[in-house]
């Protein structure tokens, strides 16, 4: 019964295929510094179950953002687990994709012919530290207030444009319900979307490509 | 199936997977259905008596509206919300009165007493209820509900500001 379901979805959907290219191609001996890019898809997919589910509580307004959490925290079934879970992942993410970056600087696995692959993953280090920063946003206590005062201004002292770019970070002079909002909206919408694209081409380069084996010194 | 226990590496890491898997997945999919139903879980709690009117200013045999405002804590912001009914006076007799919410009971929008046609019409589908909240006509499937009220020695009406059903 159940070959013959999967026989006739593997016809039309080509799921063997699919297996042996994605999870059973050829693989150089096996390091543990290799499997960071794979730690990052997982951090990222789980930032994105507990963002979600983060949002059915939150509420992105300077009236209600504070107590929102505390909610969660204190009131929600498992909420605290849910919001610590996406509040360490965070750092968590952060610090796997860094490191996921300098072992591929080590190896020297971005020279040719994955020089796209790396350029790509400049994007993603770039895009994880946006949701950092926009994600710090949220909570709107004192230190989030503070931390993001401090970063627009600090990517409002670029030369000509700065005045700007300070402006259409925070939406305006100052620091507001429009910055709230605006940081809410790139957090959960524009630069997870650009995350997935990016993650999208990573992905197919490394499948493309396979992936580099450690330098010997035959290299 | 060679008859021997032996289990093969392959085998056992299948199963170990599959464990791990299940046992993670229990562990997360637990907390997060809790999470999303957590407010269903909470108990209504009843608001305290409200007092509705006066039993001098109530002509008898018609149909009164009143109207109450109730703020719930709802997480972590209070909500007003507006709530409606009917006293009906049957007799001049202070005990022999009833007390309507004014919620229709097929899908919960408000009745309006129509002295023309002498009943409660809901403007939603067109129910229509007698002055003591029968169903005449219309999709509603019960009568509409009551409030328990208790008349004080000034004639001040005061409801506990639950539906009852009839009865």
């Amino acid at each position: 019964m159940w070959n013959t379901l999967y026989n006739w979805l593997d016809e039309r959907l080509g799921l063997n295929d699919l297996y042996t290219n994605l999870l059973d191609r050829p693989e150089p001996l096996g390091n543990w510094w290799n499997t960071l890019g794979s730690a990052s898809l997982f951090l990222f997919l789980l930032q994105g179950a507990t963002g979600i589910f983060l949002t059915v509580y939150y509420t992105p307004s300077p009236d209600h953002a504070y107590d929102s959490i505390q909610y969660i925290m204190n009131d929600v079934a498992f909420g605290w687990l849910i919001r610590g879970i996406h509040h360490w992942g965070a750092s968590l993410m952060v610090l796997v994709v860094f490191i996921h970056m300098l072992r591929v600087f080590v190896t020297a696995s971005y020279k040719y012919p994955r020089e796209l692959t790396w350029l790509v993953g400049i994007g993603l280090l770039l895009m994880t530290l946006g949701m950092g920063f926009t994600g710090y946003l949220l909570p709107w206590h004192q230190m989030a207030y503070w931390a993001t005062t401090v970063g627009t201004q600090i990517a409002g002292s670029l030369p000509f444009l700065g005045d700007f770019v300070l402006k259409t970070l925070r939406g305006g002079p100052d620091l507001s319900a429009l910055t709230l909002q605006r940081f809410f909206a790139a957090h959960i919408w524009i630069l997870p979307a650009a995350l997935v694209a990016l993650i999208g081409a990573h992905l197919y380069l490394i499948i493309k490509h396979g992936e580099s084996h450690f330098p010997d010194p035959e290299d | 199936m060679s008859g021997s226990n032996r289990v093969t590496r392959r085998d056992f890491i299948k199963v170990t997977t599959g464990a791990v898997g299940g046992l993670i997945t229990l562990v997360m999919g637990i907390p997060a259905l809790g999470y999303l139903i957590d407010p269903a879980l909470r108990e209504n709690k009843a608001g305290k008596p409200v007092m509705v009117g006066n039993l001098a200013d109530i002509p008898v045999g018609t149909p009164y509206h009143f109207s109450f405002t109730l703020t719930k804590v709802n997480g972590w912001e209070r909500t007003a919300s507006t709530f409606g009914g009917f006293i009906l006076r049957k007799t001049e007799d202070p005990k022999d009165i009833i007390i309507l919410s004014s919620r229709c009971t097929h899908l919960s929008c408000r009745v309006n007493w129509n002295e023309d046609a002498g009943a409660f019409l809901c403007p939603c589908h067109d129910a229509k209820f007698s002055p003591e909240g029968q169903v005449l006509d219309g999709p509603p499937p019960e009568p509409l509900r009551r409030f328990a009220y208790e008349v004080g020695a000034d004639g001040a009406i005061t409801i506990t500001p639950v539906e009852l059903k009839e009865g």
